[in-house]
Formats: structure tokens, C-alpha cells, sequence
């Protein structure tokens, strides 16, 4: 094992090279750029193509087309660019391709972009989101191993924090079992066949193949591919003194690891505090938050934006336990996300309040 | 090429609503699959399709071609080819090809594309894709209107045009001018090879073959972007009948989009356009 002290965007450039990515492309925008330009760097060496895409809408597509070769390839952006390749994400869906793709995010306001998705019809993507460098390097070789298997576009969420603090990671490529295989993928070779491939949001198989199916029935098929999809990944998630207390904090990402610090400075205090973190943003661990719930007095939700992750907690605990939004939008003057609010003695402070307030009003523990 | 006479070998009488009678030259083109397709009588863009796929079979390519296909009347035909399909997003199959080329070198990739999905909506990925000298080939089904929709103007609709949306014509003070796309890729470094053909007589369609062929061996010799700009007929969304459609588009839209070799850049020519319009006659 050997550890490295190195920046996230590089990190992350190194984890996807590592797990056998091999096109990416891109349009700069902070904090994305970084990982752009480590991408042109590192993947030229191994025979691997890094496009500088002419727009977010040029990037998307020129991945889409690489992943319909069969190779790994991702894109991303932050989320203004993510709100541009909306509609090719979602028919990346619908043609079941597999791909990874980066929101390096300028805060927190795009949770319901990430995990409903601003893209037309059903469609879903896996939403992975680390709040520190080596879970990114294990959750971003994860995400190729997911896209594969589930034949689905995996999103991993980070910011400008993830982007720029530098950290000490191992970097050995993580123990995942083989990926299927890709009977799918395009290469020319079956022109003339007599069934030529085709790899379309419109379906799967051209009329007169035996597995052709009319539009309508491919949607509904899909319909029921996210189904199963929904019950057979497994949210990872991280807890903190769930059983014994009285209000349960939920924050994902860098807020998240923030939470982490001040839940574990106020239960050294003696607070009944602790904390959930959703690791997979989709599907979201429902059970482990309605779990955590069921045993508190109430919970409380902080997130970087107005509410947003607040539905899915709100949709886990069901009304069993009030829920209380402790978080909000803070921003600094350079626009990249940079929030005031994360700071260790101010979300104590939240906590604290959300806390207080509990024991005053809560259902009784 | 295999000849399809009737199962039996004989002949099919074609009165009292029987089927028509089978030629015994009838045959079935290469990598065309039998069955039902959804265009109209009358046009363009089967005859531009199949030329483009006899002229895949007929250089050998057939086994190592990937065609990306745009959104419009022509997208449910893909399904009729034998060939590998991949099918894009209106306006953006050029990045998928690119994303295909440079995953697959050793392929041949062939977009197809409309006159709304490639110069409306898809005009930054086409030029982009030709400045960036991409090995593929990119083929423009142009009949100046918006067919699947019904008929509406589009930015390659020529001025005087009738849409459903230019009810007295496309005039130049309310609806702007026409984009002359081919014209415009011929000017980019990048693009090595820049032809527009018309499949409105049996001259032009030859014609046109010769146009793809020579954009396929450009292609495979890696020099650049090549480009093939076929006006088809549409009599639907003309508005006249299919037998006029020919006429139409001779009289109409091969006056403002002019046919010919465009820019051969493999055969010496110094970056300018328009080098020899009537080259490839």
C-alpha cells in the first residue's frame, strides 16, 4: 500500500484512468477544469483520448459515442454545464449505455438535478457522492464497475473542496469483481449480417430481429429496468451514533464531512447527536434514515441549498418524526461554491439549536 | 446482390387488385433489409440511403461501418440497413461519431442527418467536427423543410419557399437567409472533402454515388472531414405532387444550394472553396 499526498481533481483524474477509463471529455469550468486537465494529461500515455469538447451539449455526446464502442469513457462538468447534457443523459438512459460523469459542483443546489434528473421520460441515474479524496478514488472506480453491471449512466458528485484539498490516498486500484461483458458494443463487424447491431434510446434490436419490441414496450421496459435497478444497488452509507441519539443529523458530500467532525465533538460533550450520511444519493438509503429516525426524537437535515436532499429524508421518516431544515445557501464572493457557513463552531451552533429545541418540543424519547 | 423473382418463378398478375407484377430484374440492394419502412411516395431519402449503403458494400466496408443517424423522417428507415446503427440526438450524431472514431479507428463512420437536425439544430457540432478534421463522414439528406413534422421551414428552406410556417414564402425581411452549409464547411481547414449531389434523376443519384465514394476513400485515408450534401425531394412537406417533386427541387433548391464537388483537398486543392463545382460530373 502506498499513500500519496495528492490534490482530489488529480485523484480523481488518476481513479478514473485507473479503473480502465479510456475517453473523456470535457469543457472547462471551475471546479471541473482541474479534472479536465489532469484527464489530457494522464490519458495520451496509456492510449486513452481526452476531447476538448466545444460545449457541455458537444461533450456529452462525443462520450456517449465512445461508450456505444464499449469503452469507459465519462464527461462532466459542474452543474450550469450538467443542466445543458440533461436531454443526452437522459437518452444515454433510455439506449442503456453505460457512463460516469462528474458534477464538480458549485455548492450543493444541484441534488434534485442529480437525483431526479432535469431530462425528459423516466430515467435514473446512481448518484455517488464522497465528501473526501480517498472515498472519491474508491467511489469513482466504483462508479465505472456500476455503470457497466447496471448498463446505466453513474453520476459522482463532488465540488470545489473535493477539487482542491489535497489529501493522503492510496492509490492501488480497488478489489471489484470483473465487469460483463459488452455484447452490445458497436464495432462495425456485423454490417451485412443480416442483423446488424443498433444501440438506440428507441429501443434495443431492429424490426425483424426476434427481441424487437415496439417503442411503448421499450419505455415500459425501461420502467421496469429502474425498478430493479432501484432495489438491487445497495446505498452505501456512513452513521454516527445512531442508536442512542435524540436528534439524528443527515448531510452528504463536504457538509457532510463536516457534520462528521461537529457530531463527534458534541457527543464528546455528552449531546445526544448523530449523524447519517448518504453516500449513495440514488437510491437513497431510505431504511437506514427511517431506521436512525424511528429511534430519535427528530431529525434534522443540513444540506448547502434551500431544501432539496430534505424531500428524500422527509420521504424516508414519513411524518413518524418531525424533521427540521438546519441548512441553507451560503456563498463567498468568487462564485465557486465556497460556503462561509462551513465552519465547525457555526454548524455546532445549528446542531446545538436543532437539539435544543427537540428536547423542548419532540416527541418524548 | 441476390435477384428475388417471385417464390415459384413465375410472374404476378397485377389486375383486380392483385399485387403488382414482379420484374424479373427485381432485387433486393444490398444491405437493405425487407419490410415495412415509414416514408412517404415520392421521396428522396431512400434513393440517398441506399445509395449511401451500395456504396459501403461496394468498397468492401460493409463489416467494419458504424453509421450514426440523426432524428427525422430517415431515422425509422435505419432499421431497414444492415448496417451497425447508432442512433444520436437531434443535432449532435456528429459528437457521437467523433466519440466513435476516436474509440474505433479502424472503423468507417457515416452520419446521417437532416437539413433541421444538422443546420438548425446541430450547426455548432457539424462545423466543429469538420474544423476538428475528424476522419468521419458526414451526410446531409437536405430537402429545405422540416419533413417529419409536417413541412416547416428550416435554416436551409430557399427564399420564395412555402412551409406551413412561411405560408407566402420564406422572405428574406421576416425569415432571414438560407444557410448554405455545405459552402460554409468547404471554407474550414479541416474538411478534406465537400460535395453536394441530388438525387432528383437517375444522372444526379449517380452522380451522387460517386460523391459518397469518393468521401468514404477520403475517410479511409485519414486526410480530413469529409462532407456529402444530398437534396432530396419531399412532396409532402413541397406540397406538390411526388411526380413534380424532381422538378421542384431542380428548379427551386438546386438554384440556391448548387451541386457539385465542392472542395477536394486530397486532389491539391489550396484551402479555398468552391475549387471545382462540377468535378465530380
Amino acid at each position: 500500500m502506498s499513500r500519496r499526498l495528492v490534490e482530489g481533481a488529480e485523484a480523481i483524474a488518476g481513479a478514473m484512468v485507473a479503473a480502465g477509463c479510456r475517453f473523456f471529455a470535457g469543457y472547462p469550468m471551475t471546479p471541473f477544469t482541474e479534472v479536465l486537465e489532469h484527464m489530457a494529461r494522464l490519458l495520451p500515455p496509456v492510449g486513452g483520448t481526452c476531447m476538448n469538447a466545444e460545449s457541455e451539449l458537444e461533450a456529452v455526446g462525443m462520450a456517449w459515442g465512445a461508450a456505444a464502442t464499449g469503452t469507459r469513457a465519462a464527461t462532466g462538468s459542474v452543474g450550469q454545464g450538467l443542466s445543458l447534457m440533461q436531454e443526452s443523459l437522459s437518452e444515454i438512459c433510455h439506449a442503456r449505455l453505460p457512463l460516469v460523469v462528474l458534477n464538480m459542483a458549485r455548492g450543493q443546489g444541484d441534488y434534485h438535478q442529480a437525483t431526479r434528473g432535469g431530462g425528459h421520460g423516466d430515467y435514473r441515474h446512481i448518484v455517488l457522492a464522497p465528501a473526501d479524496v480517498p472515498e472519491a478514488v474508491e467511489l469513482v472506480q466504483r462508479a465505472f464497475w456500476l455503470a457497466d453491471v447496471w448498463r446505466n449512466p453513474v453520476l459522482v458528485v463532488g465540488d470545489y473542496y473535493l477539487a482542491h484539498v489535497q489529501e493522503a490516498v492510496d492509490e492501488t486500484p480497488i478489489d471489484l469483481p470483473p465487469p460483463p461483458a459488452k455484447p452490445w458494443a458497436l464495432d462495425g463487424s456485423t454490417g451485412g449480417s443480416g442483423a446488424a447491431k443498433i444501440v438506440s434510446p428507441l429501443g434495443t434490436a431492429k424490426r425483424g430481429d426476434p427481441s424487437f419490441v415496439e417503442y411503448g414496450q421499450h419505455l415500459e421496459g425501461i420502467g421496469e429496468r429502474l425498478a430493479v435497478m432501484e432495489a438491487g444497488v445497495e446505498p452505501l452509507v456512513e452513521t454516527i451514533g445512531i442508536d442512542d441519539a435524540d436528534l439524528v443529523v443527515v448531510a452528504y458530500g463536504t457538509p457532510g464531512r463536516y457534520l462528521r467532525y461537529v457530531v463527534d465533538e458534541l457527543r464528546r460533550e455528552g449531546l445526544g447527536v448523530g449523524l447519517v450520511r448518504p453516500v449513495t444519493l440514488w437510491p437513497f438509503p431510505t431504511g437506514v434514515v427511517a431506521a436512525a429516525a424511528e429511534r430519535a426524537r427528530a431529525v434534522a437535515v443540513y444540506e448547502l441549498n434551500t431544501g432539496q436532499m430534505l424531500d428524500d429524508v422527509r420521504l424516508a421518516v414519513l411524518g413518524r418524526r418531525p424533521v427540521r431544515f438546519i441548512g441553507g445557501l451560503s456563498f463567498d464572493s468568487s462564485g465557486f461554491g465556497i460556503a462561509p457557513d462551513l465552519d465547525a463552531e457555526r454548524l455546532a451552533d445549528r446542531v446545538r439549536r436543532a437539539l435544543d429545541e427537540t428536547v423542548r418540543t419532540g416527541v418524548p424519547a | 446482390m441476390t435477384d428475388r423473382v417471385g417464390a415459384s418463378g413465375d410472374r404476378v398478375g397485377s389486375v383486380g387488385g392483385l399485387p403488382p407484377r414482379r420484374l424479373v430484374d427485381d432485387f433486393v440492394p444490398p444491405l437493405i433489409l425487407e419490410g415495412e419502412h415509414s416514408l412517404c411516395p415520392g421521396c428522396g431519402e431512400p434513393v440517398a440511403m441506399r445509395s449511401l449503403v451500395e456504396t459501403v458494400d461496394e468498397l468492401g466496408l460493409t463489416d467494419r461501418t458504424i453509421a450514426v443517424f440523426g432524428i427525422g423522417c430517415y431515422t425509422a428507415f435505419s432499421g431497414n440497413l444492415d448496417l451497425e446503427a447508432l442512433q444520436a440526438l437531434h443535432g449532435r450524431a456528429p459528437s457521437l461519431a467523433t466519440g466513435v472514431k476516436r474509440t474505433r479507428p479502424d472503423t468507417m463512420v457515416v452520419t446521417v442527418q437532416g437539413d433541421g437536425d444538422m443546420v438548425n439544430e446541430g450547426l455548432a457540432e457539424v462545423l466543429h467536427a469538420a474544423a476538428r478534421a475528424e476522419a468521419i463522414t458526414c451526410v446531409l439528406l437536405n430537402n429545405g423543410v422540416f419533413g417529419e413534422t409536417g413541412g416547416h421551414m428550416t435554416a436551409t428552406t430557399v427564399l420564395g419557399q412555402r412551409t406551413k410556417n412561411t405560408l407566402d414564402g420564406r422572405d428574406a425581411a421576416r425569415h432571414g437567409y438560407p444557410i448554405l452549409i455545405a459552402d460554409l464547411i468547404a471554407s474550414l481547414e479541416g474538411a478534406a472533402f465537400v460535395a453536394r449531389g441530388a438525387v432528383s434523376s437517375a444522372g444526379e443519384v449517380a452522380r451522387s454515388r460517386r460523391m459518397l465514394r469518393r468521401a468514404l476513400e477520403v475517410q479511409a485515408a485519414g486526410t480530413g472531414f469529409t462532407f456529402v450534401e444530398i437534396l432530396t425531394m419531399c412532396p409532402t412537406g413541397w406540397f406538390v405532387e411526388a411526380a413534380e417533386a424532381p422538378a421542384y427541387l431542380q428548379g427551386r433548391l438546386a438554384e440556391v444550394h448548387r451541386l457539385g464537388v465542392l472542395k477536394d483537398g486530397a486532389s491539391g486543392a489550396d484551402g479555398a472553396p468552391v475549387a471545382a463545382r462540377d468535378g465530380a460530373r
